[in-house]
C-alpha cells in the first residue's frame, strides 16, 4: 500500500501551463500570492478570480482534483470561520449565550474563506502542473544571487532530490521493516496513544541505521561519479523562457494593474 | 592500462586498534578491453583493491598508475574517476536522481560536459544498456537488473575506459544477473575493459582472464579453465569453482576423467559424451 503513493500531488499532462518555465510560474504563483492578500474588497478578487480558473481550464487538470486539495484545510477553514463570526465586533445577527455572530463577522469570514481557497488552488496550481525535480530545478535557479552571499543554494537543490530520490525507497523499506516486526509478534495497533508510540521504536531504530548506511554508500558512490558540489557543473535540461513564459507575465500584470483599479473604483 | 606497482593499503582497525593490511604490495596489471574477474572471500582485499583504481582508496605505499596518471596526484583526480568507473553492489544507493535520464546525466553534469553532449551521451549510454524505453521512468519503479544497468549507463556516460563492478550482481534474482552479465560482455565486445568482483563461479568463467585474491595478495592469476581446474585450491580457499567444473572433478575422483575443465554445462555434455563413445 505504501508503494502507490505519489510523490508531491503531479498530475502529468502536456498543456501549455505543463509546460511553462517552472521559474515563472513560481514567480507568478509569489505574485498572485502577494496580490490575494492587498485584496479589500470583493470585487478585487475578480481578475485573480478568472485568472486562476482560466489557467486551470488550459492546464486541463480537472476542476475536481484541483477542489480536492481544499479537502484538507476543510476543518481550519471552519475554525477560522467560527472564530470571524463570533468575534468581531458589529451588528447583531444572532445570539447563542454570550456568544454574538455579527453580519461583519459573516462579511470577514466569507472574505477569509474565498482567499484562504484562492491561496490554496493557486498554490496546489503549481505543484499539480509541475515535476517536483522541475519545481527544484525552478527553486535554485532562482536562488542563484544567494550563491554570493555564500548561501549553499546548489546545495539545497541536491538535498533536496536526493530527498524527493529517496522517499519512496525508504517507504519500502519501513514496509519491509514493519512486516518483519510484525512477523515477530509486534503490535502496531493497540494500545493508547503513548504504547503506540513506543511501539514504533523497533522500526525507525533498524530505518536510521540503514538510511545512514544508504547514506554513506550513496556518497561514495557519488564520489565516484566525480560529484564535487557546482563549481565547473553543467546540467542536462537547461531552463528557458520562452513566448509563453513572457506572455503569463503580461497576463499577471495586467490581472494585477485589473485588481487595482477595481480596488480604486470601489474604495 | 591500469598498473599497480607493489601497492599496499591498510586501515585502521578501531576495535583492536591495530592497522589492518587488506592489500600487501600486490602488483597487478590490467590492459585495456581485458574482462578480468576477481575473486576472493569476503575480506580477502578484492573490495579494497579495485578502490584503489579509482582514488576512492589511497595506496599506503606503491602506487597505482590509471593510463599512467598517478592515483594519488589530485589533480588528475577527476580525469582517472571519469576514466574508471565503477558499479556498486546495491543499487537503489547509487542512484541519485529521481528520473532515469537525469541520473544518468549526473556524471557527465559534474565533469561539466556541455549540455547537448550530455545529451547525447545519455541517449548512447541507455541505448548501450538497452534501456533506452525507460529515459522518463523513475528508478523506484524499476526492477533490480534493470536499475544495476541505469547505474551502468550513468558510468557509461562518462565515457570510460575501464568499468569495475564491484558484486553488482550480489544482491540480484537471476534474471536480473543475466541481464547485467550479457550487458557487461556486450560492452566488454565493444572495447571496454570489464573489472568483475563476483561470488558467483559461473560469471567470473565468462571472463578472460580470473584473480583469485587471498590476505591481500594475488593467489592465482591465470585463464579461468586453469583456475578452476584446481579445484582442491579453490576450496582451500573457501571458493568454489563452477557446477560443471565441479560434477567433472567429482567425476575424476570417482574414475571417469573426462579431459579437459569445463566451465559450461554445455562443454560438460560434450566432453562428456566424447569421453563414453
Amino acid at each position: 500500500m505504501l508503494k502507490d503513493i505519489t510523490l508531491g500531488q503531479y498530475f502529468p499532462g502536456d498543456s501549455v501551463v505543463h509546460k511553462a518555465d517552472p521559474r515563472m510560474k513560481i514567480l507568478i504563483t509569489l505574485v498572485f500570492l502577494i496580490g490575494l492578500f492587498t485584496v479589500k474588497s470583493w470585487l478585487g478578487f475578480l481578475p485573480v478570480l478568472v485568472f486562476t480558473v482560466f489557467v486551470i481550464r488550459i492546464s486541463q487538470v480537472p476542476f475536481w482534483y484541483v477542489l480536492k486539495g481544499l479537502k484538507a484545510i476543510a476543518v481550519l477553514i471552519a475554525i477560522t470561520g467560527c472564530f470571524n463570526i463570533f468575534l468581531t465586533e458589529g451588528t447583531v445577527w444572532f445570539q447563542i449565550g454570550w456568544l454574538k455572530a455579527t453580519y461583519e463577522g459573516l462579511n470577514l469570514a466569507g472574505f477569509m474563506l474565498v482567499r484562504i481557497c484562492m491561496l490554496i488552488v493557486i498554490t496546489s496550481m503549481l505543484t499539480l502542473t509541475t515535476t517536483p525535480i522541475m519545481l527544484t530545478d525552478g527553486i535554485e535557479s532562482l536562488l542563484n544571487p544567494l550563491k554570493k552571499i555564500k548561501v549553499p543554494v546548489h546545495e539545497f537543490a541536491m538535498m533536496m532530490t536526493i530527498a524527493l530520490r529517496f522517499i519512496p525507497t525508504i517507504m519500502e523499506e519501513t514496509d519491509k521493516i514493519m512486516k518483519a516486526q510484525s512477523a515477530r509478534g509486534a503490535d502496531f495497533e493497540s494500545g493508547n496513544l503513548l504504547q503506540r508510540a513506543k511501539a514504533m521504536i523497533p522500526i525507525l531504530v533498524p530505518l536510521f541505521i540503514s538510511a545512514f548506511r544508504r547514506a554513506d554508500e550513496l556518497a561514495v558512490a557519488m564520489e565516484c561519479r566525480c560529484y564535487h558540489g557546482d563549481q565547473n557543473r553543467t546540467k542536462l535540461r537547461q531552463l528557458h523562457f520562452s513566448g509563453i513564459d513572457a506572455l503569463a507575465a503580461v497576463f499577471t500584470l495586467l490581472v494585477l494593474v485589473f485588481q487595482f483599479v477595481i480596488e480604486g473604483m470601489t474604495l | 592500462m591500469i598498473e599497480a606497482k607493489e601497492v599496499s593499503f591498510s586501515y585502521d582497525d578501531e576495535e583492536t586498534n591495530t592497522q589492518k593490511i587488506v592489500v600487501d604490495k600486490l602488483s597487478l596489471t590490467i590492459n585495456k578491453g581485458e574482462f578480468v574477474a576477481i575473486l576472493g572471500h569476503n575480506g580477502s582485499g578484492k573490495s579494497s583493491l579495485v578502490k584503489l583504481f579509482n582514488c576512492v582508496n589511497i595506496p599506503c605505499a606503491g602506487k597505482v598508475y590509471v593510463d599512467r596518471l598517478d592515483t594519488t596526484d589530485e589533480k588528475v583526480l577527476f580525469d582517472i574517476r571519469s576514466r574508471v568507473g565503477m558499479v556498486f553492489q546495491n543499487p537503489d544507493n547509487q542512484l541519485v536522481a529521481t528520473i532515469v535520464e537525469e541520473d544518468v546525466a549526473f556524471g557527465p553534469e559534474n565533469l561539466g560536459v556541455p549540455p547537448l553532449e550530455i545529451r547525447k551521451r545519455v541517449d548512447d549510454a541507455l541505448k548501450a544498456v538497452d534501456m533506452y524505453a525507460y529515459i522518463d521512468a523513475a528508478p523506484h519503479n524499476l526492477s533490480g537488473g534493470q536499475k544495476q544497468r541505469i547505474a551502468i549507463a550513468g558510468i557509461l556516460a562518462m565515457q570510460p575506459e575501464y568499468l569495475i563492478l564491484d558484486e553488482s550482481t550480489a544482491m540480484l534474482d537471476p534474471m536480473g544477473r543475466r541481464e547485467v552479465m550479457d550487458t557487461v560482455k556486450r560492452l566488454n565486445r565493444q572495447g571496454m575493459a570489464v573489472i568483475l568482483i563476483t561470488h558467483y563461479m559461473e560469471e567470473a568463467a565468462q571472463a578472460d582472464r580470473v584473480i583469485v585474491m587471498e590476505e591481500g595478495r594475488i593467489f592465482m592469476d591465470a585463464d579461468p579453465k586453469k583456475v578452476f581446474s584446481k579445484v582442491e585450491e579453490m576450496k582451500s580457499l573457501r571458493l568454489g569453482v563452477p557446477q560443471a567444473a565441479e560434477l567433472a572433478y567429482c567425476l575424476k575422483k570417482g574414475g571417469l576423467d573426462i579431459g579437459e575443465t569445463v566451465l559450461t554445462p554445455e562443454a560438460f555434455v560434450e566432453a562428456f559424451q566424447r569421453r563414453i563413445q
